[in-house]
């Protein structure tokens, strides 16, 4: 019952803040409602039993890639969008590779539709899950087979680091 | 783990501790304040040199993965003494050039905690991993003259044709983990000699993606598009060093990949070196006769000087692996004089990097002059110094192996080189002065450091047995 319930919840917040992202005029609001989007979907592939998948989905998608997203939205400096008489017409009637993102939906509005008749036939995965995805796994190997390849990315880092900052910082402002 | 060994990673220790040192000790500088950031850098070598020399014989390894064994030293001592060089050569360029010490010295100490980590990898995914430390570490010396178009641009193409190099690489790795269920090179060989399957697409999809990938390090054609533009709008320092380590440690790398992982297959990969190491010699050579720029000119002869390597590796059989190391080292100093001269004859106006600008240099700097005409002579393969007893080892090796088509190449392009070398000696030697140019002021530790790269250049091609030795030494232990 509670599984059911959660499983609810989730899609619906996973729904409504997708819908939502393509709604707005702001577009910080859009990015903030697509990081809702991403933890809600965290939390399916929790109950899915995948738990290094919803950890990475967090820490990859609602962090870094988000991160990023909102960098380049201060970078723009541009709160609303313009409303111009352009963006109002429907996506479809608008020229040449305007158009794309409307196909790429319809696309994909197609692709789920047949996965989901076509999953009935299909069969269900029956390989063994938990070993594949469980952090326990992961964390045991990344810390005794690969510890040191672990540990050197660190060095990595850092030097990547030092020189971004050396490369990106202005003259004058120290 | 059961009491994991340290020993084998404490070289990489030492100068990893070094970077951290130095960019502490500059985010603590007070405005204005000098600090021998040089020195520090100097000493993290230095104790990385002592204690590589105490491993020696040691066979010593920690976590599998780095092992340090006499050819992983041989190579990391000579990336550790082009970091000495380099940095003797450093604090009369870095003040010229306005370049910030605490930057350089850091990326500089990173990038051979790098070429350490590859010339000692035992397992795919640390060669991947030291190979991306020493390259950010590079692509950002490279540029390190923010104010400078041509550096800069050079920086900005070695940054992205290296990165698509090393999704190569890494493609390379996965491929070659997917098929064998392991990313150590032991476990790799013994997985691949193990079952016969020579004839399978995704053996050679592999192997051919890490070719890629280590073609690119080395700067072999047709992979070398990004070298001249990076050597020559680096700062001549780091050229010096770039030409040096980088090859090094990926020579190092490629070595053991394909003659300990790989070696099964080497009936499938030798033939394409082969085409390799013919393209590389040709078209570095005949390229570099046309050039005008000093930097340029010997960025052309060092991707020739990767083709003569890769003779070796075709080879591949005791001599030829001899050969490698002996000719890495020889090659390291020599370059190293080179580019370090080159460095200090620049001031802060103008490089003085053209052919032209050695119009009589022999007066006006007769030291300089003289440690520059036994570096490019040493490049040409002239007797006596280091260079000739290289090309002698590599050539006899591929006769000996059967390959006279290499071995004739070689001595051919050999030939031809030596007349681009002699043009900046005749240049030097037997022109007026164009006395325009005011001589650049030399600092007396920097001279002393010519002289004694010098020395070792006509040391190791008088009497090259002690290192041919060590070099000997080396390839027991691994192959």
């Amino acid at each position: 019952m509670g599984e059911w319930l959660l499983f609810y919840a989730f899609s619906l917040v996973a729904i409504l803040a997708s819908a939502l992202v393509i709604g707005q005029r702001n577009p910080m609001y859009s990015v903030l409602l697509l990081v809702a989007s991403f933890g809600a979907s965290a939390g399916l592939y929790v109950q899915l039993d995948a738990p290094f998948v919803a950890v990475t989905q967090i820490i990859v998608y609602a962090g870094a890639v988000m991160v990023l997203f909102l960098y380049v939205v201060m970078l723009l400096n541009q709160p609303r969008e313009d409303a111009s008489e352009w963006d109002r017409t429907h996506p479809l009637r608008r020229p040449g590779l305007a158009r794309l993102g409307a196909i790429l939906a319809a696309l994909l509005v197609v692709e789920l539709g047949w996965a989901l008749v076509r999953s009935g036939t299909l069969g269900a995965f029956t390989g063994d899950t938990s070993s594949l995805a469980s952090v326990r796994t992961i964390g045991q190997v990344m810390f005794s087979d690969y510890v040191f390849a672990f540990e050197a990315t660190s060095v990595l880092i850092l030097a990547a680091l030092v020189g971004g900052v050396y490369l990106a910082h202005r003259e004058g402002s120290r | 783990m059961i009491s994991p060994s340290f020993n084998a990673i404490v070289p990489m220790l030492c100068a990893t501790a070094g970077a951290l040192v130095v960019m502490l000790a500059e985010s603590w500088r007070a405005r204005g304040e000098r600090m021998p950031l040089g020195v520090l850098g100097g000493i993290a070598l230095s104790a990385a040199g002592i204690a590589l020399a105490l491993l020696w014989d040691q066979q010593a390894s920690s976590f599998g993965v780095i092992v340090a064994d006499n050819f992983g030293i041989f190579v990391s001592l000579v990336v550790v003494v082009a970091g000495l060089v380099s940095i003797a050569f450093s604090s009369q360029v870095l003040d010229r050039d306005g370049i910030p010490r605490g930057e350089y010295y850091a990326l500089l100490l990173f990038a051979i905690v790098g070429m350490m980590m590859m010339a000692t990898a035992n397992d795919l995914l640390v060669v991947f991993i030291g190979l991306e430390v020493m390259s950010v570490a590079v692509y950002v010396l490279t540029g390190i003259r923010r104010d400078d178009p041509r550096g800069v641009e050079g920086a900005f193409k070695y940054f992205l044709l290296g990165a698509f190099a090393s999704a190569f690489l890494l493609y390379g790795v996965a491929f070659t983990f997917g098929l064998t269920g392991t990313t150590r090179l032991d476990g790799i060989g013994q997985f691949l000699a193990a079952r016969s399957m020579s004839s399978s697409p995704m053996v050679l999809l592999a192997m051919g993606l890490l070719l890629v990938g280590f073609a690119f390090k080395i700067s072999a054609v047709p992979f070398h598009m990004w070298t001249p533009d990076a050597y020559e709008g680096a700062p001549a320092v780091v050229t010096g060093f770039m030409s040096t380590g980088v090859k090094a440690a990926a020579f190092a790398a490629f070595t053991r990949v394909f003659l300990s992982a790989f070696e099964p297959f080497s009936a499938d990969w030798a033939p394409l070196v082969w085409y390799l190491a013919i393209a590389t010699m040709v078209l570095g050579t005949v390229v570099g006769v046309a050039q005008h720029n000093l930097k340029r000119m010997l960025a052309y002869s060092s991707i020739a000087h990767g083709g003569y390597l890769l003779v070796g590796l075709v080879a591949a059989n005791q001599v030829g692996k001899e050969a490698i190391l002996f000719y890495l080292a020889a090659y390291a100093v020599t370059n190293l004089a080179a580019f370090g001269a080159i460095a200090l004859l620049g001031t802060a106006d103008r490089a003085n990097d053209t052919l032209q600008d050695y119009r009589g240099l022999w007066q006006s700097r007769p030291m300089v002059a003289g440690v520059l005409t036994v570096a490019l002579l040493s490049l040409g393969g002239l007797p006596p110094t280091a260079g000739f007893i290289g090309k002698w080892y590599i050539f006899s090796a591929a006769v000996s192996a059967g390959y006279y088509g290499l071995a004739i190449a070689g001595v051919l392009t050999s030939v031809i080189s030596v007349f681009f070398y002699l043009r900046v000696v005749v240049m030097m030697y037997m022109t007026e002065p164009a006395g325009t140019i005011a001589p650049p002021v030399v600092s007396r530790a920097a001279l002393a450091t010519l002289a004694v790269t010098a020395a070792i250049i006509l040391y190791l091609g008088v009497l090259p047995t002690a290192l041919l030795d060590l070099a000997a030494a080396s390839i027991d232990t691994i192959f």
